[in-house]
């Protein structure tokens, strides 16, 4: 089945969820609303068996240029390998200030991940995520990278940096060379 | 994971002496690069198993959205340092295919000969390393051996072993020289023999099979599942390859076949690689037959200024960045859009997923990396086994972690 099929037999089904239909390059995208995505990726896995997760990731529309929905949202590349069909789904979250959808890893273990780096770069949270920590970067970092407004460039630091200088200096304090020179000296002297 | 996670941080119950933690990495040799894995063992049985990445992140995807089309090809060498050929293609592809931009039909043979060598070179150290990390030490330098013969050929190819840089945006850099075809011949006609010596060390080797079959072993909805791809997946006998199912470059003119696996266990990825190899070898061979004379470089590929020359007089400066960025957005055919596009690299699956407002750089570009889902799967391998057999399936899921942190 083409794609263009699959996703008005998914506008047919969510016709409530389903915000557009678009093709670009010959891709079809269907931009959906992020309530019903589960069960949108269910009946794809199920129905058309689109059982392998390309791509999943975040995207901040702060500042972009041309024409976009919501502020964040969240993509979804799925593919057929029997029937070598791809479909992209195009969650939209309305709730710009605490951005949250349901995570997808009851259908694919391997979403964890993915959604954990989502959650870590772009700072979406995802519903009933196993384990939701930050994962490319560190525990303690502040902020979310991949947003458009993450401050680059500025005074203030990361804070574990100071935590880390400090201990650079503690270790500088024992000065091996001298250590060294010293003991040298007293057995010249013997 | 959550539960299994939390005792992680949670101190071993008192009286339990058998049971005590390990942090594996992310200086132990073994891992293949900085990869922490924190281990929750029974004696030597893995409990839990917790993989922790991030030491390599260098925020490439971020670093992008700053940098013009032109000049991100360079981040896509330090992806997959071990086969940069082929991410450079893959980025290439997916580039050009935001910007409608034609690839001359030589260029693309030229960038499937160049994907193959790497492809060879990938899984050669990875066989080094695998067999080294088993045990088997002569494996390591024979793979060593062939491998060199083709960075020496990236070396004269385009001046770099590790970071090619070899295609641009329309095309590929240089033109091969009649030398590299003949060497690369020669190379190609050796190879078969070679892999045949490497299957005489290790084939009928009773600690290679003893530590590999049936070690690891996940079935093809597993794999599809844990979102493996590669030869991580076709070891499990699914057969999805992206360069049969939706071919790039000049592969739908290639003729060779993609081995799969049965049992999904480490000796079936073993098996898999060690026939790609050959398959390889054969695609090499057709590229040296088939190869069309023509230009290498789209005639309406973008611009790269370069600085002039240093023996002459400059009167024009080195442009400035904004003109740089201005040189890809006069192209009308540059617009607003979305693409994904996947490439098979060596590891398995490499998409780049970008979002253009016209603006002359990405607005976003994602890199889907098969390293970094391979990683994650290690954490439902790895339990329950024993820590002897982690190193192997680490081994065996073939990761890199540049490729991972991004």
């Amino acid at each position: 089945m083409e794609p263009i099929r699959i996703a008005e037999e998914i506008e047919k089904k969510f016709p409530c969820s389903v915000l557009g239909i678009c093709e670009h390059k010959g891709q079809v995208s269907v931009v959906v609303d992020r309530s019903d995505i589960v069960a949108m990726c269910q009946f794809l896995k199920s129905g058309h068996k689109m059982n392998h997760l390309n791509c999943l990731c975040g995207v901040d529309n702060l500042t972009r240029k041309g024409k976009y929905i919501e502020r964040f949202e969240v993509i979804y590349q799925l593919y057929s390998i029997e029937n070598h069909i791809s479909l992209r789904l195009k969650a939209q979250i309305r709730d710009s200030a605490h951005p949250i959808i349901d995570s997808i890893t009851s259908l694919w273990t391997g979403a964890d991940w993915l959604e954990r780096e989502t959650y870590d770069l772009v700072g979406i949270m995802f519903n009933n995520h196993p384990n939701l920590k930050r994962i490319l970067t560190p525990e303690d970092w502040q902020g979310h990278p991949l947003r458009k407004d993450y401050v680059l460039r500025g005074d203030t630091e990361w804070q574990g940096l100071e935590e880390l200088k400090e201990k650079s200096r503690k270790l500088r304090r024992f000065d091996f060379h001298s250590a060294h020179v010293k003991q040298g000296a007293a057995s010249d002297d013997d | 994971m959550t539960t299994e996670a939390a005792t992680l941080d949670l101190p071993v119950a008192q009286g339990d002496e058998d049971r005590y933690r390990l942090r594996l990495g992310p200086q132990h040799p073994a891992t293949h690069g900085v990869l922490r894995v924190d281990l929750e063992l029974d004696g030597e049985t893995i409990l839990d198993c917790v993989p922790q990445v991030g030491y390599l992140h260098r925020g490439f995807e971020k670093l992008a959205e700053h940098r013009t089309y032109a000049q991100n090809l360079v981040l896509t060498d330090r992806l997959d340092y071990i086969a940069a050929m082929a991410n450079n293609v893959g980025y290439c592809e997916a580039v050009e295919k935001l910007l409608a931009i034609e690839v001359p039909e030589r260029a693309q043979f030229l960038r499937v000969m160049v994907c193959e060598m790497s492809r060879i070179s990938s899984h050669l150290l990875w066989l080094a390393t695998h067999a080294l990390d088993i045990g088997a030490m002569t494996v390591f330098l024979y793979c060593f051996r062939e491998r060199e013969v083709l960075l020496e050929l990236f070396a004269e190819l385009c001046g770099a072993r590790l970071t090619t840089t070899y295609t641009r945006l329309g095309g590929v850099r240089q033109d091969v020289s009649h030398a590299i075809m003949m060497k690369l011949e020669r190379f190609v006609d050796a190879f078969p023999a070679c892999i045949e010596e490497y299957e005489t060390l290790i084939d009928t080797n009773r600690i290679w099979l003893k530590r590999t079959i049936g070690v690891g072993r996940v079935s093809a909805e597993k794999a599809v599942d844990l979102c493996l791809t590669g030869a991580s997946l076709r070891g499990s006998g699914v057969d999805y390859d992206i360069r049969k199912h939706r071919p790039y470059a000049a592969y739908d003119q290639m003729e060779f076949e993609i081995p799969l696996g049965e049992t999904g266990d480490t000796y079936a990825r073993y098996r898999c690689r060690m026939e790609e190899l050959r398959q390889s070898n054969y695609i090499l061979k057709q590229c040296i037959e088939k190869l069309p004379p023509g230009p290498i470089l789209g005639s309406d590929a973008p611009d790269l200024v370069m600085p002039a020359k240093p023996g002459r007089k400059v009167e024009v400066e080195t442009p400035a960045r904004s003109d740089l960025i201005k040189l890809i957005e006069d192209r009308d055919v540059y617009m607003e859009g979305d693409v994904y596009v996947a490439t098979e690299v060596p590891k398995g699956e490499l998409g780049f997923y970008f979002i253009s407002d016209s603006m002359g750089r990405p607005y976003r570009m994602h890199i889907r990396s098969p390293s970094f889902l391979h990683i994650g799967a290690l954490a439902s391998l790895g339990r329950g086994v024993m820590i002897a057999d982690l190193i192997a399936i680490i081994g065996t899921l073939d990761v890199v972690l540049g490729e991972c942190d991004r």
